[in-house]
């Protein structure tokens, strides 16, 4: 039977998900896997939510879209409203610690690490919260190789910040092992 | 028999002619106009297109012996930009009526002289739809008649040379069939601007506009055009009550500026040079 | 490691590196969403290739100037969307005429009017048949995949060239804006036609539309050969002719240049169509949810069979109406109220029952909605 993992990637616009999305997905062809990226366009892409979809497989994709997602990231209050509903029951959510998530009897599991401040903080740029949370979604888990998703961020990132994206996705696989 | 002239010869397909227009239509002048440019300038006539969209003077491609694209109703100046893009070597004249440039192409027109592309575009006004019957156009003088305009035109008009300057045009000229030596100058200096040039050629159209609006049959239709214009130099040396109401003839605008297809190629030759 | 020439590509971005592998030298067009980065990427790649592209004013200049960038001897693209599809339809018919060759991609969104401009649709289906007025010949490609999109591109431009016509490629915003692995083949894998050109030596005798050839050669303007095109109907010189036997003759030839080549234009997949109790026929990003579905159904030993058009136009009758011989029922599933349907009822309707599964609210059609439709029709 297929291996078929579907990633949803939330927040808001400028938070880089897009960008992280085809990352994710060109980290999945690296590692010999299909992988389909699509994002929303239109009056919803402008400000606001911000949605990109990965589905990685070992199988040939054929319907392109999320219907029910195996990983949700959730950087934002009004991403998870929107999103959690569509998460499958043996899901993974993985939010930032400053979003609150309602308190209520889940079966899926939730990863609550603190995303965005680890990108200000530790790694020192607010702006390589994207690539924190790779590495938190790759430890979380295992879709993609490190050596790939490494690989595939230094690729797309913008030359003189491969230090600090590298040093971005150690920060994310750590906030992982930490939280379990 | 009349022997056709050696510039008839040279410059039109024999076995079009005689062409569709009416008697006294002023636009075979325009028309040999262009002609007697393209040969008094030596153009080499395997480079020289001529295009037009639909109306009685885009007709006129079909007699003249070039590479000629009869288009459709008011694109000719899009199609001609396909053209002179593609390869710049061509030279590229566009032949369009007062409807087929002002209305329905309108847009194409401003465009084109925005972006300086260089194409020349010559425009047989009559002030009327020949072709479909005598409805009238964005020239046809207010309170004039058309077949769609019954009780008089209540719509305003273009002034067509000064339309193309303010949109960017780098030459721009009027002249009349009555002028036709003048207008034949005037088209020789367009075709020689690099650049977007437009001159208005003052038709006449017995048969609908000059039939409709009682002015007459062709001769006095072409006399009319005698009186009722006043050359641009001639002009600024009256005082204003003698150049009320008469339409001013000649250069308007005649001027360099960067051209899109040199400009384009710029662009280009940043990535071909290099290598 | 997968091969180098492996990549994450948007199915727009496959459409211009397929335009540029076929030898796209000239674009032409105005920005229209879910089509917009087809021009962005042109504009982008041209000047690096020594071609040229252009922003015009507006949807009909576009095309007009496709039109006119081909007949000046370079291999033209436009990309539009329903609404511009539209603006683009008297100048398509003037090329089907004239038989200029260029390709044209409509990147179907919600329609009519402006519709849903971000959302995916395949409702231009019968647009591209009947869109401009006038009988005339039509092909029309669409592709299900990003691979699909940069081979059927290549494919467009092949016919444009070998039949000088305009060349149709349907994508929809699935399609288009999906990012999706593709291995880009090697050029030398890579078939490629160009339009046949008099030689020299016809200069003085060149008819640009010979009526002895079936697809008469084209000169390009400035090359020596100074003729005529005109969209009225015209003579083998091209010169404009009011007459009926030379409209016949004229029509029955562009007619005929599709019509006789039909095994070399129509394009189809099938899956699983060896024994089937149902066969389910979809095309463009809504196949995929097919083949999805399909594919399950098999897993569960339902006999469902796939037919996956990629020619729309013309219309592969012939083998439609084959296999509605072997099967009780087709069910065709498009994103739309039924258009193609329509079509596949009129063959296949008097051998076996055709349904619709139809959807035109923005939404593609799901695995889900397909397999339920399975577990109704069987």
């Amino acid at each position: 039977m297929a291996n078929r993992t579907e990633i949803r990637l939330t927040g808001s616009g400028g938070q880089g998900l897009i960008l992280a999305g085809i990352i994710l997905a060109e980290a999945a062809l690296l590692d010999d896997l299909n992988a389909i990226q699509s994002q929303s366009y239109g009056p919803e892409a402008r400000g606001g939510a911000s949605k990109a979809e990965v589905i990685i497989s070992d199988e040939e994709i054929f319907y392109p879209k999320i219907q029910n997602s195996d990983v949700l990231l959730c950087l934002t209050r009004e991403s998870y409203c929107k999103y959690i509903p569509d998460l499958k029951d043996d899901g993974i959510l993985i939010i930032d610690s400053d979003v609150d998530f309602d308190n209520i009897e889940t079966s899926y599991k939730i990863i609550q690490i603190p995303v965005i401040e680890t990108a200000t903080h530790e790694v020192g740029k607010s702006m390589v919260a994207n690539i924190v949370a790779l590495g938190v979604i790759q430890q979380a888990t295992t879709v993609v190789t490190k050596e790939s998703l490494e690989q595939a961020v230094l690729k797309r990132v913008p030359p003189g910040t491969q230090e600090l994206n590298r040093l971005a996705l150690q920060e994310g696989y750590k906030l992982v092992s930490n939280h379990t | 028999m009349a022997v056709a002239s050696k510039l008839i010869e040279n410059n039109f397909r024999m076995n079009r002619l005689p062409h569709i227009w009416c008697p006294g239509c002023g636009h075979g002048i325009i028309m040999r106009g262009i002609a007697e440019a393209i040969e008094n300038l030596g153009y080499d006539k395997q480079k020289v297109c001529i295009i037009s969209g639909i109306g009685c003077s885009s007709r006129a491609p079909g007699y003249m012996d070039f590479n000629t694209l009869h288009t459709t109703h008011g694109r000719a100046l899009a199609f001609a930009t396909g053209v002179k893009l593609a390869n710049p070597e061509l030279k590229v004249i566009v032949i369009s009526g007062d409807g087929d440039a002002t209305a329905i192409g309108g847009n194409h027109l401003i465009h084109a002289a925005r972006r300086n592309i260089d194409i020349t575009t010559i425009i047989f006004n009559n002030n009327i739809y020949g072709m479909t019957g005598g409805q009238y156009s964005p020239t046809t003088p207010h309170g004039e008649l058309g077949t769609t305009a019954p009780y008089g035109n209540v719509d305003n008009v273009f002034d067509i040379c000064r339309l193309a300057e303010g949109a960017g045009a780098t030459y721009v000229a009027r002249g009349t069939v009555y002028h036709a030596k003048q207008l034949e100058k005037n088209i020789e200096n367009a075709l020689e601007n690099k650049g977007f040039s437009v001159v208005e050629g003052i038709s006449i159209c017995p048969t609908y506009y000059g039939r409709k609006n009682r002015k007459g049959n062709a001769a006095e239709m072409m006399i009319n055009l005698k009186d009722t214009t006043l050359d641009k130099k001639v002009a600024a040396k009256l005082p204003p009550e003698k150049t009320e109401g008469k339409l001013i003839i000649g250069e308007f605008v005649n001027k360099i500026q960067p051209e899109f297809c040199e400009e384009y190629h710029k662009v280009v030759d940043k990535f071909t040079k290099e290598d | 490691m997968p091969s180098k020439n492996v990549k994450l590509m948007q199915g727009n971005e496959a459409c211009v590196e397929g335009a540029l592998a076929a030898g796209m030298k000239f674009f032409a067009g105005y920005p229209i969403t879910p089509s917009t980065e087809i021009a962005e990427i042109s504009a982008q790649r041209l000047p690096r290739v020594g071609g040229k592209f252009i922003q015009m004013e507006d949807e009909i200049a576009g095309m007009a100037a496709t039109i006119g960038g081909s007949l000046a001897g370079l291999k033209s693209m436009t990309a539009t969307s329903g609404p511009g599809f539209s603006l683009k339809q008297e100048n398509i018919g003037y090329a089907m005429l004239t038989e200029i060759p260029c390709v044209i991609v409509d990147v179907q969104r919600g329609g009519p009017s402006t519709g849903l401009p971000t959302a995916p649709s395949q409702s231009d289906v019968m647009q591209a048949k009947w869109g401009t007025h006038g009988d005339h010949p039509v092909i029309a490609l669409t592709p299900s995949s990003i691979r699909e999109t940069y081979d059927l591109t290549i494919q467009a431009f092949n016919f444009a060239e070998k039949y000088r016509t305009p060349v149709f490629l349907m994508l929809d915003e699935i399609i288009g804006h999906m990012r999706e692995k593709i291995e880009i083949p090697d050029p030398s894998e890579i078939e490629i036609f160009d339009r046949v050109t008099p030689d020299e030596s016809e200069k003085e005798s060149y008819k640009a539309y010979d009526n002895n050839l079936e697809v008469p050669k084209m000169a390009a303007f400035g090359e020596g050969f100074r003729f005529h095109v005109t969209g009225l109907m015209h003579d083998e010189f091209g010169f404009p002719k009011n007459d009926t036997t030379v409209t016949e003759v004229l029509m029955s030839r562009i007619m005929g240049k599709i019509e006789n080549n039909l095994d070399d234009i129509i394009l189809y997949d099938e899956y699983y169509t060896e024994d089937m109790d149902l066969l389910i026929l979809s095309y463009g990003g809504t196949v995929r949810s097919v083949l999805s579905a399909a594919r399950e159904a098999q897993r569960a030993g339902k006999k469902v069979g796939v037919f996956k058009v990629k020619t729309l136009w013309p219309f592969p009758e012939k083998r439609i109406t084959e296999l509605s011989k072997t099967v009780n029922k087709i069910l065709v599933a498009e994103m739309n109220l039924g258009q193609y349907f329509y079509e596949v009822d009129r063959v296949a309707g008097k051998n076996c029952e055709v349904s619709l599964l139809g959807k035109a609210n923005g939404e593609p059609i799901t695995p889900t909605e397909v397999r339920n439709k399975i577990e109704e029709v069987l």
